[in-house]
């Protein structure tokens, strides 16, 4: 077993896990952040999407110890006060989701891509999300939503949402 | 775009607006409820172990060190649960001949394909268990694995099943001359062919195998500590898993309990009782505790069932002018090594298909459905009409080849036309309604069909390297699964109604609890907003409850695409019912005669006055039910039926246009139309999501995907590296649009809408695909049409390397589908 130290969605958690254990494993079995799903075996898929220190990785290939000392930010943190990220909204907007189950990654990557690049033209959306396997929607309505959620966004407002209040949860979900 | 809302003084018709769906805000904050986040105290989990080989006989299985680890609880072969004695249910025995192997939960002394399961492990966490799972030392008797369709229907060949004597599971014969709705296929052909004013041309076409490829994988838990055994499972069908589950299992129906939460697509993959469902079931039986089962993304690629998978050897006659007298269709369908739930009959639908949207005057087709050592194959979104309409539409384009006409001139010249409808076809269905010109006169001009022919032209002149193919796919189809009569005299197990009930809450609020079962259609903003508009109640005072027997405890759940025109049926009629039930109240609270009583936008009103009371007023009166009328019941909810009397037959014309890279073999996609009938439309948002999902699913059969196996029976696109599932940066923007001629079948005159895209966008991208090398000598290419296919297809037709002598460029006909041999440098990208 490993100690591991970190911050998820605003709180910090402090854990013994498994060397072994994925990160995508620690937020569901041990956090409860069911909210990102595992959809594949290869990295392929994107389903677990998250960010870790404002970066999007798929957390099923990282390991949870990797973790240790970091940020790692959810589908479950984006929310503020209430208040959608652009790009949730965008995707609620444009019908960017059907059965759900990429949407969690397909968001988190979606936010990491208008990071590096706020004013994506459909090609640069398409190569920004092609990482991530969606079987309903034939991507139409993500691209419009990623683009949608780009004209509402200040250009580089997107990692803002991040930053959050941080309580210490000692052995949470353990 | 933003959601406007809907005051209750300011009644606007639901039906018809883009409504932002109920379902998203669960789905995009992460507060999901897939099986597998199902946590409960004392949960296990169980891996399972499967075998490597395609056909063997097990000698033996030895779990001891398997035991040995720490926090194992159990590991079982098939007979330390009964697993081998079981008989997974198959509801559609085709014919009164069919034969059915056994399918056990467990192979106990034979497998017949790879990844079978043959133990289970049971532990404290399933990483414990997949450890265990690997220790478990199983000794197989390799046997000849079954892997290509013809030879298997040979005699002396090794059989699947030695019990049932042969490897043919049925076969299944419709000729409209027996039929009395057209003539002799065959003595047309026949004639046709010593006919100098005709032409018969004869085609062989491959349909692939594929995997639905859900995103969620399946997962199921089951708690058997209450007094109802509940299953939690991620299942299309819910209440057919509960009656089969009882059926099977011989456990009493009443003591089961079965869950469907979110689920994570389906696409036809999750219409299924599968062997795992059963084994969690027996081993949480046997503990007395609850357990889990979540398949990794590999496993589900190997075990869940695949799709298609058939060789069509089609004939067609026509006469030199270009009218169609006779089309016969031998199939031969892959069935895998048993039998799934409505696996036999996904075929036989075809067998109404492949007339399509075309008067054919003789017709005949024959089916038969062969067992190998492969995964079991059933439904795929669209099954059975996407094979045909392939077969249908790649074969017009041929025949308008051989008789030198344009492809779209030859479908007008022989398709039904506008005022011919109802119109009853040569395979005896009735298309109630549909307007093929409108149609295609509209998708002909958002394609901008001539000007993409003069670039095509364009570009053969001046031989580019990249060459533009455009294909045409002009389709129907039947969905809305379906008439319970239809479905009883083709000896289909189950009928083919669907129900509805609504309850009115004191506070006015309303719960439609409905039979159908989502999982990414969209049912609970559809149905809220045909509720809204029959109710005359706010769109957001509407809840719709599914997907748990308990609350929903009859329904046939959701595939065929079947939810609105039947399921959303089903919610108008017991609206209709919860108005007359309500309407004595009415009369009895406004002192006046039901018969003085109109109801409009949510109210009754005393003819000529300004007298009137809310429905919802009227359920707050029952609840109270200080003061109603003698003789009723205080009590204005409703439970409604429906059985359609016919299926609903969307239509559409669908143009492709491709880049093929004539150096590389690549294709690119380049402009995509369709204008697709699908009836009235509830939420075109919804809609045009439906179109979008199916296209993207119907192009990646002709252009990426594939279930191979190689020579042994081993599944080569066994991960998502080698499945290659499209991504974002694969597809286009497609121009969609919709006709409208509504249905007459039903009351809301809709037609099903979530198969159509699958079910047309196939054969018009491998039309697209021939069309942009055929001048170069290429006459076919099997799906998907890799670069490497592609590539190996204009080296042979141009004669120029020797290495396309081992390319598949016509169709191979064998059950390998010849892919194991280009698979590992024809992988698409």
């Amino acid at each position: 077993m490993a100690r591991i130290r970190t911050t998820v969605d605003g709180l910090v958690y402090e854990d013994d896990v498994e060397p072994r254990m994925l990160l995508v494993q620690y937020l569901r079995e041990r956090l409860g952040k069911t909210g990102t799903v595992i959809g594949c075996d290869t990295s392929n898929c994107g389903a677990c999407t998250v960010h870790l220190d404002g970066m999007s990785v798929k957390s099923c290939s990282v390991l949870a110890v990797q973790a240790n000392g970091a940020e790692v930010l959810t589908i479950e943190g984006l929310e503020r006060d209430g208040q959608l990220h652009p790009v949730q909204q965008a995707f609620h907007d444009n019908h960017a989701l059907q059965c759900g189950y990429c949407t969690p990654g397909m968001i988190m990557q979606s936010i990491d891509l208008l990071g590096d690049n706020p004013d994506p033209t459909e090609h640069e959306v398409r190569e920004g999300i092609e990482g991530n396997l969606c079987r309903c929607t034939g991507y139409q309505n993500i691209v419009r939503a990623v683009q949608d959620a780009a004209s509402k966004m200040k250009p580089g407002a997107a990692p803002t949402a991040e930053a959050g209040a941080k309580q210490t949860v000692a052995g949470g979900g353990a | 775009m933003t959601t406007t809302e809907n005051p209750a003084d300011a009644p606007v018709k639901e039906i018809g607006r883009d409504r932002r769906r109920k379902e998203d805000r669960r789905l995009i904050t992460g507060r999901t409820q897939w099986t597998d986040n199902k946590a409960l105290t004392g949960l296990l989990h169980i891996a399972m172990v499967r075998s490597p080989f395609a056909h063997a006989t097990i000698k033996g299985i030895d779990t001891s060190a398997a035991k040995q680890l720490p926090g194992i609880v159990g590991v079982y072969t098939a007979a330390d649960i009964g697993a081998d004695q079981v008989q997974l249910p198959c509801a559609w025995p085709v014919t009164k001949d069919m034969r059915s192997p056994q399918r056990p939960a467990l192979a106990g002394s034979r497998v017949n394909f790879a990844g079978e399961g043959v133990a289970v492990v049971v532990a404290r966490s399933a990483a414990i268990a997949k450890d265990a799972a690997e220790l478990v030392e199983v000794d197989y008797d390799e046997l000849e694995p079954v892997l290509d369709m013809e030879e298997a229907l040979k005699d002396g060949a090794t059989l699947v099943h030695p019990e049932l004597g042969t490897n043919s599971n049925a076969q299944w014969v419709f000729d409209s001359g027996e039929a009395g709705s057209g003539g002799n296929a065959t003595e047309a052909i026949s004639k046709a062919e010593s006919d100098d004013d005709q032409i018969v041309v004869r085609r062989r076409f491959r349909q692939q195998r594929l995997v639905p490829v859900f995103m969620e994988p399946r997962s199921t838990v089951v708690d058997p500590t209450g007094e109802q055994l509940v299953m939690w499972s991620s299942t299309q069908v819910p209440h057919i898993l509960k009656t089969m589950l009882a059926l099977t299992l011989g456990l009493p129906e009443h003591k089961i309990r079965v869950i469907a939460p979110d689920v994570g697509g389906g696409f036809g993959g999750k219409i299924a009782v599968a062997p795992e469902e059963v084994v969690t079931l027996l081993v949480a039986q046997k503990l007395g505790k609850p357990v889990k089962w979540t398949e990794t993304r590999s496993e589900s690629l190997l075990t869940a069932h695949h799709g298609r998978d058939q060789i069509q050897d089609l004939t067609m006659s026509v006469t030199k002018d270009g009218t169609i007298t006779g089309l016969d269709v031998k199939l031969l369908a892959d069935m895998g090594a048993y039998l799934g739930l409505v696996g036999p009959g996904v075929p036989i639908l075809g067998a109404f298909m492949f007339n399509a949207i075309y008067k054919i005057p003789s017709y005949r087709f024959d089916c038969t459905n062969v067992f190998t050592t492969k995964t079991l194959t059933d439904a795929y979104r669209g099954a059975g009409r996407p094979e045909a309409t392939f077969g249908i539409e790649r074969l017009m384009d041929e025949v308008a080849l051989e008789l030198g006409m344009e492809p779209m001139e030859f479908r007008k010249k022989n398709w039904i036309k506008h005022d011919e409808f109802p119109y009853t076809t040569v395979s005896t269905l009735t298309y109630d309604t549909g307007n093929y010109e409108a149609a295609t006169d509209q998708a002909m001009q958002m394609f901008d069909y001539d000007g993409l022919r003069r670039e095509q032209a364009e570009r053969r002149r001046r031989g580019d390297v990249k060459q533009l193919g455009i294909g045409i796919s002009t389709f129907t189809e039947m969905c809305g699964l379906a008439p319970s009569r239809v479905l009883g005299s083709l000896d289909y197990g189950a009928g083919g109604w669907e129900t509805a009930a609504i309850r009115m809450l004191p506070t006015g609020k309303v719960e439609v609890v409905v039979g159908v079962s989502p999982h990414g259609q969209g049912h609970e903003t559809a149905f809220s907003q045909i509720v809204a508009d029959q109710l005359g109640v706010g769109f957001d005072d509407v809840e719709i409850l599914h997907g748990d027997t308990q609350s929903s405890y009859r329904g046939l759940d959701t595939y065929g695409s079947r939810s609105l025109a039947v399921g959303g049926i089903a919610v108008v009629k017991a609206a209709e019912k919860v108005i007359e039930k309500a309407k004595p109240i009415a009369a009895h609270m406004l002192e006046a005669s039901e018969g003085d009583l109109e109801f409009s936008a949510g109210k009754f009103s005393v003819k000529g006055t300004d007298k009137g009371v809310g429905i919802q007023d009227i359920a707050l009166a029952v609840f109270a039910a200080h003061d109603y009328p003698e003789g009723i019941e205080p009590d204005i909810d409703a439970h409604a039926t429906f059985d359609p009397e016919n299926f609903s037959f969307p239509h559409g014309t669908h143009l492709c246009a491709v880049e093929v890279d004539t150096e590389t073999g690549f294709v690119s996609m380049y402009k995509y139309v369709c204008v697709d009938d699908v009836g009235n439309v509830i939420n075109p948002l919804i809609v045009e999501g439906q179109v979008h999902g199916g296209l993207a699913q119907g192009i990646a059969q002709a252009l990426y995907e594939e279930a191979a196996y190689d020579d042994q029976g081993t599944l080569l696109s066994g991960t998502l590296v080698d499945y290659t599932l499209p991504s974002a940066a694969d597809l286009i923007s497609f121009d969609t649009a919709n006709t409208t001629t509504a249905s007459t079948t039903n009351p809301l005159g809709v037609k099903g809408v979530g198969e159509a895209g699958t079910i047309a966008s196939t054969p018009a991208v491998v039309n697209s695909v021939l069309d942009a090398i055929r001048h170069l000598g290429v006459k076919d290419i099997d799906m998907p049409t890799t670069p490497y296919r592609v590539w190996s297809a204009i080296q042979k037709a141009s004669g120029t390397s020797g290495r396309a002598d081992e390319a598949n460029v016509a169709s191979p006909g064998a059950g390998l589908g010849s892919t194991a041999r280009d698979m590992p440098e024809g992988g698409n990208l």
